[in-house]
C-alpha cells in the first residue's frame, strides 16, 4: 500500500499546524521544534516519493474509499513529486531559519501555526486530483498567505495585506466561477475525468471562457504581468521567511502550477493558449525587470524580480516543446531556491542593519561576511552567470525557444537577463561593497540557523546545474516534463492507476 | 455618571436569560440530527455561538468574558479540527482516509446511525462555533484609540 503516503503530505503539516496551536503557548520551544521536525519529514518523504513514482508509475489515492470520478481522489505522478520536492525543500530550510528570525516578533508559534497551513494549502494543491478540491485547498494556502503578510501589523504590512486580500480574493472568484461552468459543462469534479469529457465533448466557446477565467485567475496567483500589482506590496511587508515563502514557492504552487497542470492535463494545450502564456510571460520578463531596476528598497527590488522571473517560467513552458518544459520547469526549481535564498539575504540585511534601504548600506561584506557570500552566488545565479544554476534553465529557456521558431522571444529573455544583472550588480555595490557605513560599525553576523539554511541554499545554487545532466535529468526533471508533453494522456494515466 | 453601563435593560437582561439556554439547546439538536435532518455541524455550531452571543449583547462583555474568554474559545476552535482529523485518521483502520469505518452505515430516520458522520458534525461545530465566537470576542475587545478617544 505504497498510495498511503499521498495523503501524509497533507495530514502532517495539518495535525503540525492545530497541534502548535494548542500547545505552541504552553510548552516553551515546542513550536520551534515540532514545526522543523515536520518540515523535516515532509522532505524526507517527498524525496522518497520521487524514488516511489520512478518504480512503481502514477499512484491514485481514493479518499474514504470512494472511488473516482465519484470520490475525491489524490494523485501523485513525477510532475507532482517533483514540486513536493521543490515547495518542501524550501520550505525546510526557511523554517529553519525562522526559528532564529522571528525571535523578534510576538507569539512566534502563530506564525508557525499559519506557515504549516499556509504549507498544508500548497501541499494539497499539488498532490489533488479534484477540481473543487483544489479550489479548497487553493483559498487555504491563500487565507493564511494574507495573514502571515500582516504578521507584522503595522500600517504598511496592513495595507499590504488588504491589497494582497483584494485582489487575490479577486483571482479566486474568477478560478471558482470557472470550475463552475466546468462542472456545467461536463457534469463531474475530477480532473482525470473532465479531460475525457472534454476529449469526446469537444472544446465548446465555454471552454474557451473557462480557460480566459483561469488565466485570470491563476495568472493574479502567479503575478503575470496585467495582474501582478499587488506582488511587490505584499512581498516585501511580510516577514522575510514569509516573503522567501511567498516568492519562492507560492505563486509556483497555486499559480505556475495548477494553471500548467490544467491547461496541460485537464483541459488540453491549444496554440491558442500556449500563444497567450508565452506572450503573458514574455510581457512580464521584460515589464518586471524594467520596474526592478529602479527600486531602493531592496525586497521590493527582489519582488519584482519574481514577476520577472515567473515570466520565464511560463515562457518556457508556453512553448510546449519537451525542451522548452524541461527549461520551464527548471526555472521554476532554480527560481524557489535563489529568490528566497535572496530575500533570507535581505531579511539578514534588515535583522542586523534594521533597513532595507540600499542607500543606507554599504561594504556590509566586511561585518556580514556569510550574507555577503551568499547573497554574491544568488545574484549570480539569477543573473544567469555559468556555472550557477540560473545560467543553465535560461540557456535552456532561450535555445528551445529559438529552436521552435520564436527567436524574437529569445531576445527578450537575453534582453531581461542582462538587465537582472545590471539590477543585481546595483544590490551588490550598494549593500555589499564599497566603504562600510559608520552607522553600522558594530553590527553582527547573523545566528546560527539563519546562516545554516543560508549557506546550504547557496550550495544547492552552485550544485543543482548538474540536474540536466541527463543521467540525472532522467530521474528528477525528466519525467516531471512527460507528464506536460503527454498533455490529456493524464486522464488516460489516471484511470489506469486506480486499483 | 461616569462608569459605563454593565449590558443593556433590565427587560432585555430577563428575556435573553430565558432564550439563551433555549437556542443553546435548538444548536445542539441541529448537530446532532446534522446526519438526518437539514442542518449539521456549521450551521449548529454557529446557532450555539448565537446563544453566547447574545449573553455577551445582553449583559456586557466584562460581565460574560469572565466565564468564556477567547484563549478558550481558541484552544476549543484547535481541539475541534484535531478531533476530525482524528476522526479522518481513524479510517486507516479500515485502510482508508476519510473511511466511514463504523458497521452501522446508516438507517434512515435514525440516530445513532451513519457511522462518523455525527462524530465529524461535533467536531465541525466546536470548530466552526469555537472560531465565530473568537471572531466575535476580538471584535468586541477591540479598542478604537483614535485621537478623539484617547483624551
Amino acid at each position: 500500500m505504497k498510495e498511503n503516503l499521498i495523503p501524509i503530505f497533507v495530514i502532517l503539516p495539518l495535525a503540525g499546524a492545530f497541534l502548535i496551536s494548542l500547545l505552541g503557548k504552553r510548552i516553551r520551544g515546542f513550536s520551534d521544534i515540532f514545526s522543523n521536525i515536520i518540515a523535516f519529514l515532509l522532505l524526507a518523504l517527498s524525496v522518497y516519493s520521487v524514488f516511489v513514482v520512478n518504480s512503481v508509475g502514477v499512484m491514485v489515492y481514493k479518499v474514504g474509499m470512494w472511488s473516482p470520478p465519484i470520490g475525491i481522489s489524490l494523485v501523485l505522478d513525477s510532475l507532482s513529486s517533483f514540486m513536493l520536492v521543490t515547495i518542501n525543500l524550501i520550505a525546510f530550510l526557511i523554517m529553519a531559519y525562522a526559528a532564529n528570525y522571528m525571535e523578534g516578533y510576538t507569539a512566534k508559534w502563530k506564525f508557525y501555526v499559519l506557515f504549516l497551513l499556509m504549507l498544508t494549502g500548497m501541499e494539497g494543491v499539488i498532490i489533488t486530483g479534484d477540481m473543487f478540491n483544489l479550489f479548497v485547498f487553493l483559498e487555504m494556502a491563500s487565507v493564511a498567505s494574507y495573514a502571515l503578510v500582516a504578521y507584522g501589523t503595522e500600517a504598511e504590512e496592513l495595507e499590504a495585506s488588504f491589497k494582497y486580500l483584494i485582489m487575490s480574493s479577486l483571482g479566486s472568484l474568477f478560478i471558482l466561477l470557472g470550475i463552475a461552468f466546468i462542472y456545467g459543462y461536463t457534469s463531474t469534479l475530477n480532473m482525470a475525468d473532465i479531460a475525457n469529457v472534454l476529449l469526446q465533448k469537444g472544446p465548446g466557446n465555454i471552454v474557451l471562457f473557462v480557460s480566459v477565467l483561469f488565466i485570470m485567475g491563476f495568472g493574479l496567483k502567479a503575478a503575470l504581468v496585467p495582474f501582478h500589482a499587488w506582488l511587490p506590496d505584499a512581498h516585501p511587508a511580510a516577514p522575510a521567511p514569509v516573503s522567501a515563502m511567498l516568492s519562492g514557492v507560492l505563486i509556483k504552487a497555486l499559480g505556475v502550477y495548477a494553471l500548467v497542470r490544467i491547461f496541460y492535463s485537464v483541459i488540453g494545450s491549444s496554440p491558442g493558449i500556449l500563444f497567450v502564456l508565452m506572450f503573458l510571460g514574455a510581457i512580464s520578463m521584460v515589464v518586471g525587470v524594467f520596474l526592478a531596476i529602479g527600486q531602493w528598497d531592496m525586497k521590493r527590488l527582489l519582488a519584482y524580480h519574481s514577476i520577472s522571473q515567473i515570466g520565464y517560467i511560463f515562457l518556457g513552458i508556453g512553448l510546449g516543446t519537451p525542451l522548452g518544459i524541461l527549461g520551464g520547469l527548471f526555472h521554476l526549481f532554480n527560481h524557489s531556491v535563489f529568490k528566497s535564498l535572496l530575500f533570507l539575504n535581505a531579511g539578514a540585511v534588515e535583522y542586523s542593519t534594521g533597513t532595507r534601504d540600499l542607500r543606507e548600506m554599504g561594504g556590509l561584506k566586511e561585518r556580514m561576511p556569510v550574507t555577503a557570500g551568499t547573497s554574491l552566488i544568488a545574484s549570480m545565479s539569477i543573473a544567469g552567470i555559468p556555472p550557477f544554476n540560473g545560467f543553465w534553465s535560461k540557456l535552456i529557456i532561450i535555445l528551445a525557444a529559438v529552436q521552435a521558431g520564436h527567436p524574437i522571444y529569445a531576445a527578450f529573455a537575453v534582453i531581461a537577463s542582462i538587465l537582472t544583472l545590471a539590477s543585481f550588480a546595483k544590490v551588490q555595490k550598494y549593500a555589499f561593497f564599497g566603504k562600510l557605513n559608520k552607522k553600522f560599525k558594530d553590527i553582527k553576523e547573523v545566528p546560527v540557523f539563519m546562516r545554516g539554511s543560508m549557506i546550504l541554499l547557496a550550495a544547492i545554487c552552485i550544485i543543482s546545474g548538474i540536474l540536466v545532466i541527463p543521467a540525472l535529468s532522467r530521474f528528477f526533471l525528466g519525467p516531471a516534463t512527460d507528464v506536460l508533453v503527454n498533455g490529456t494522456d493524464y486522464a488516460k494515466t489516471v484511470f489506469g492507476a486506480i486499483r | 455618571m461616569n462608569k459605563e453601563p454593565k449590558g443593556m435593560t433590565l427587560i432585555v437582561k430577563t428575556a435573553a436569560r430565558l432564550t439563551a439556554g433555549v437556542i443553546l439547546m435548538y444548536g445542539i439538536y441541529i448537530i446532532s440530527h446534522g446526519h438526518v435532518s437539514p442542518g449539521g455541524g456549521f450551521a449548529g455550531g454557529v446557532i450555539i455561538t448565537l446563544a453566547f452571543v447574545l449573553v455577551i449583547l445582553a449583559f456586557g462583555k466584562e460581565f460574560s468574558m469572565r466565564k468564556v474568554s477567547a484563549s478558550i474559545a481558541s484552544s476549543f476552535e484547535s481541539f475541534g479540527a484535531i478531533m476530525f482529523l482524528a476522526i479522518a485518521l481513524a479510517g486507516f483502520l479500515g485502510g482508508y482516509f476519510f473511511l466511514n469505518f463504523f458497521i452501522n452505515k446508516g438507517v434512515p430516520f435514525t440516530l445513532f446511525s451513519a457511522g462518523i458522520i455525527p462524530l465529524c458534525n461535533i467536531a465541525i461545530s466546536l470548530k466552526v462555533g469555537a472560531g465565530l465566537f473568537a471572531v466575535f470576542a476580538v471584535l468586541v475587545m477591540l479598542k478604537f484609540t483614535n485621537g478623539k478617544d484617547k483624551g
